[in-house]
């Protein structure tokens, strides 16, 4: 098994887990077996008692870092873990297929959906292979066709936001991103079929929001939502540099912030030691949560759905907030 | 309009404001470097008539342009929360927005005004790029929606000029859902069959171009203006080297095909109206028929139909083809 990753702030918990694993090695050819098994159990328990410690007070900029954990569930691992039958699309009819967003048909719990998502890629080949999971114009162009595909058969269509944001290079600018960005933005207000967002990690900026605009948006406890990156907004707005941390807490970007602000309709729990820790505990949840929001959306007719989804939307930003 | 604006009166502010460029009586033109008097600046309305170069108007001086006889009316937009996030950084967010709107006597980055142009109701929304860069927040939200319903309620077509650097970071995921929410304000509009135009001014950016701006009937920019999603200087650091001397200018976008056109401002108000004409009177002018003159009336049709003789005629057999 690899070694897991620790970010700077899990330091007591990777110490703790050495020692742990220190142990367990040990123990093979100790006959003093019981005693290290019990000093196991008593480390243990230490250890989660520091991870409730850690997780219950994550700042803003923590939980970013969480939120773009390497070893975090990506699109493909919910997309295992929940569709059967999927069914890759690919290819924008255009130009190209773009892989940093991937999609196709499956069924979710029995029901034929249409689901797409930003995939980061789990290890250097992969990531490079799916562009970090920044899409160019081809990508947004491809989930606007896999949409409206489920819009002419019917299908719920659901979303995985993880992104940091649109491709920035020549060719992406070239190719038209602002326009991909705006017509798949239109195209998700106008679906006359339930459709579903989850924010599994980063939702970065209208990158994300292109796949977003969607009837329930559930997100995920340490996944962070922003117009802009701790890093960018730190740079434009403190010359001075560095307060990267300070910008991560003004921009609001944690899932309790959205709930209250009104752009996330529920949190979905994430396992002790968020979801990098126990992926197939993440996943489950997600299912769960899923299919309470699907159930709740496949009894409402298209001119419903549209009109609802619209409304929520329109409304953003007009009622004044009371923290 | 907060207390300071609407407490001091406008000639201490004028004192305390800093010199508007139309008080100084020669201009540097930035492209070329030539001095342009004041005067000729003016009546080219702010292009410079060494180089072509278009300098940045502003927003009551472009709808002044558009409109007839420079006539127009703007709306009072509605009221958002000033600072839904408690945003603070160098600064406090309200400061910022307090400053802003005491150095540009607007109450936000956006002007929604209406009027005619060639005798036909328009409505017109402008940026006012001198507000905390042109950047869409809430309130800019607000007055896109509010355009398109005045548009929707009066018939009119929409006229938007975007000039923005992006979204308001200062008002987080709020400016992001303005995406959204100025989307569903147009589609509003092209639903209904009115015509929704697009001038992209200097700069269009970020979240505005990534959604209405993007989005109009018909998409045209004026010359020179930078548009794009990404900033020129995130796609140098992404690329890790300069990018060329027409990146997302207009005429690399008119290339690359995502306008229609790139109107010289001198131009801009006739191309509009002639836009708008096509589009909203699309049947040719009637004809007039001198009744008193003529001694017999035109017949109703060309080839009067003749009433068959056998009506009762068994279809006959398709041949075979």
């Amino acid at each position: 098994m690899p070694k897991p990753l620790y970010l700077d702030f899990e330091q007591p918990v990777a110490e703790l887990e050495g020692r742990i694993e220190e142990l367990r090695h040990l123990s093979g050819d100790d006959p003093g077996g019981v005693t290290v098994a019990e000093e196991v159990a008593r480390l243990k328990t230490r250890m989660e008692k520091q991870i409730r410690l850690i997780y219950g007070r994550l700042t803003p900029w923590q939980r970013t870092q969480v939120a773009r954990h390497p070893e975090r569930p990506h699109c493909l691992n919910y997309i295992n873990g929940l569709i059967e039958n999927f069914t890759p699309l690919a290819g924008d009819r255009i130009f190209g297929e773009d892989t940093a967003i991937t999609g196709g048909l499956g069924r979710f719990r029995g029901r034929s959906v249409m689901v797409l998502g930003h995939e980061k890629g789990h290890d250097t080949e992969s990531r490079v292979h799916h562009a970090f999971g920044m899409p160019r114009p081809e990508g947004y162009r491809k989930a606007e066709r896999l949409m409206r595909l489920a819009d002419h058969f019917k299908l719920p269509v659901i979303t995985l936001i993880d992104t940091a944001g649109a491709y920035p290079d020549i060719e992406a600018e070239a190719r038209g991103q602002a326009r991909a960005i705006a017509c798949c933005l239109e195209t998700c207000l106008d679906l006359r079929v339930p459709f579903i967002s989850v924010i599994i990690g980063e939702g970065g900026s209208g990158g994300a929001l292109a796949l977003a605009a969607a009837n329930t948006v559930l997100m995920l406890e340490n996944a962070v939502y922003s117009v802009i990156s701790p890093e960018g907004c730190a740079a434009a707005l403190w010359p001075s540099g560095g307060q990267v941390q300070m910008a991560a807490e003004a921009l609001r970007l944690t899932a309790t912030d959205l709930l209250a602000l009104g752009v996330v309709d529920a949190i979905v729990p994430e396992p002790l030691g968020g979801a990098h820790r126990t992926p197939a505990e993440a996943i489950a949840n997600v299912e769960t949560a899923l299919n309470n929001a699907l159930r709740e959306l496949t009894t409402l007719e298209g001119g419903i759905l549209r009109a609802r989804r619209r409304e929520k939307f329109l409304r953003m930003g007009r009622e004044p907030w009371e923290p | 309009m907060n207390w300071l604006t609407n407490y001091v009166r406008p000639k201490i502010l004028q004192l305390v404001r800093p010199r508007d460029e139309s008080e100084n009586l020669w201009v540097k033109c930035p492209q070329c470097g030539h001095m342009i008097f004041h005067k000729d600046l003016k009546r080219t309305f702010r292009v410079c008539s060494y180089c072509n170069h278009h300098l940045r108007l502003s927003a009551r001086m472009r709808l002044a342009m558009l409109f007839d006889d420079n006539g127009f009316t703007c709306i009072e937009l509605p009221q958002t929360d000033p600072d839904p996030l408690k945003f603070r950084d160098m600064k406090r967010y309200v400061d910022r927005l307090r400053e802003a709107q005491n150095q540009t006597g607007e109450h936000d980055a956006i002007i929604v005004a209406h009027g005619t142009m060639g005798g036909i109701p328009v409505v017109v929304a402008v940026f006012n790029v001198e507000f905390l860069r042109g950047s869409m927040g809430t309130a800019v939200g607000e007055g896109l929606v509010a355009a398109a319903e005045l548009a929707i309620l009066q018939e009119a077509p929409l006229v938007v000029v975007p000039a923005a650097s992006g979204l308001r970071m200062q008002e987080g995921v709020l400016s992001l859902m303005q995406m959204a929410r100025t989307t569903i304000a147009v589609d509003k509009v092209k639903e209904k069959g009115l015509p929704f135009l697009v001038v992209l001014t200097n700069p269009t950016l970020g979240g505005v171009a990534g959604s209405f701006a993007m989005l109009g009937d018909i998409v045209l920019a004026e010359p020179g203006a930078m548009i794009g999603f990404s900033g020129t200087r995130v796609v140098e650091q992404t690329m890790h080297e300069k990018v060329p001397e027409d990146f997302q200018r207009a005429e690399y976008l008119l290339s690359h095909g995502m306008l229609d056109m790139v109107v010289p401002r001198s131009q801009l108000r006739d191309v509009l109206l002639k836009l708008v004409k096509l589009l909203r009177y699309p049947l040719p002018p009637g004809e007039v028929i001198d009744l008193l003159s003529r001694t017999e009336l035109p017949p109703l049709f060309e080839n009067p139909p003749v009433p068959s003789s056998s009506p009762s005629v068994s279809p006959e057999q398709p041949e075979a083809v």
